[in-house]
């Protein structure tokens, strides 16, 4: 299976979660899962780093708009950054944009989520 | 002389479909393809074999051949599973699939549009896609 890894922390009031390889279901199982249980702790800002992914599937993807759909009943926010040009691509052509805002880095996400 | 051609045999296994994008990538770079391209095609064929896997409901191999037709570059994903009829898939829809217990389904949109053409034939023996791109 291909390598996956995720960090997490919490900085200014923002759960930034940072992937590492290829997001297929198990990557994208790990950041939902890891996002929903934050928010049922009650957070409400999460930042996904995606520096470290250069490869997405439809699948992991998909299962992260459940974490926006849990995140719409709670006016919360996810955010994504670095992502490579065709993560982007991908995240535009599935209207993931439309609900998750894609920051150039980690400093001018987190200057715009802890605002 | 035929056109210059790969054929690659993938057993159905997760992460399968990332040893056809690395065969991709050396063909693509052989042909000149630029970066964002080449990542449209592995984007693409990771789907058309995530679908083959897991829509075709066969556990025989999925085959794919790589054809270097002067400037573009044709793949076809085969696999002799139960086929389907892509004109009825649904587009999917962002805010429908953020209320709906389904979220999946945006293999083929992609796949559409990120390569220049795809097209499905679906036979007794299984599906082919083709899809190209060019330069």
């Amino acid at each position: 299976m291909a390598d996956f890894n995720l960090k997490i922390k919490e900085e200014s009031g923002v759960i930034v979660v940072t992937t590492d390889g290829y997001l297929n279901n198990y990557g994208g199982e790990q950041v939902a899962s890891l996002c929903l249980q934050k928010i049922s702790e009650g957070k409400r800002k999460f930042l996904i780093n995606v520096e470290k992914t250069d490869m997405v599937n439809s699948i992991g993807v998909s299962i992260l708009i459940e974490v926006i759909e849990e995140l719409q009943g709670t006016n919360g926010t996810i955010a994504f950054c670095n992502t490579a040009p065709i993560v982007e691509k991908t995240f535009n052509i599935m209207g993931i944009s439309k609900y998750a805002t894609l920051y150039k880095d980690e400093e001018e996400a987190l200057k715009a989520l802890s605002a | 002389m035929s056109d210059p051609k790969v054929e690659l045999t993938l057993p159905v296994m997760q992460d399968m479909e990332l040893a056809a994008t690395k065969t991709a990538e050396v063909v693509a770079n052989r042909m000149g393809l630029d970066e964002m391209k080449t990542a449209e095609i592995n984007m693409a064929l990771i789907e058309a074999c995530i679908n083959a896997f897991e829509h075709s409901k066969t556990k025989d191999n999925v085959f794919i051949t790589y054809i270097i037709e002067g400037d573009t570059l044709v793949i076809k994903v085969g696999d002799k599973g139960q086929g389907f009829d892509s004109e009825v898939v649904a587009i999917p829809n962002i805010d429908e699939k953020i209320k709906s217990e389904h979220k999946r389904g945006w293999g083929i949109q992609l796949m559409k549009e990120l390569m220049d053409t795809v097209k499905f034939e679906t036979t007794d023996s299984g599906t082919t896609v083709t899809m190209t791109k060019s330069k």
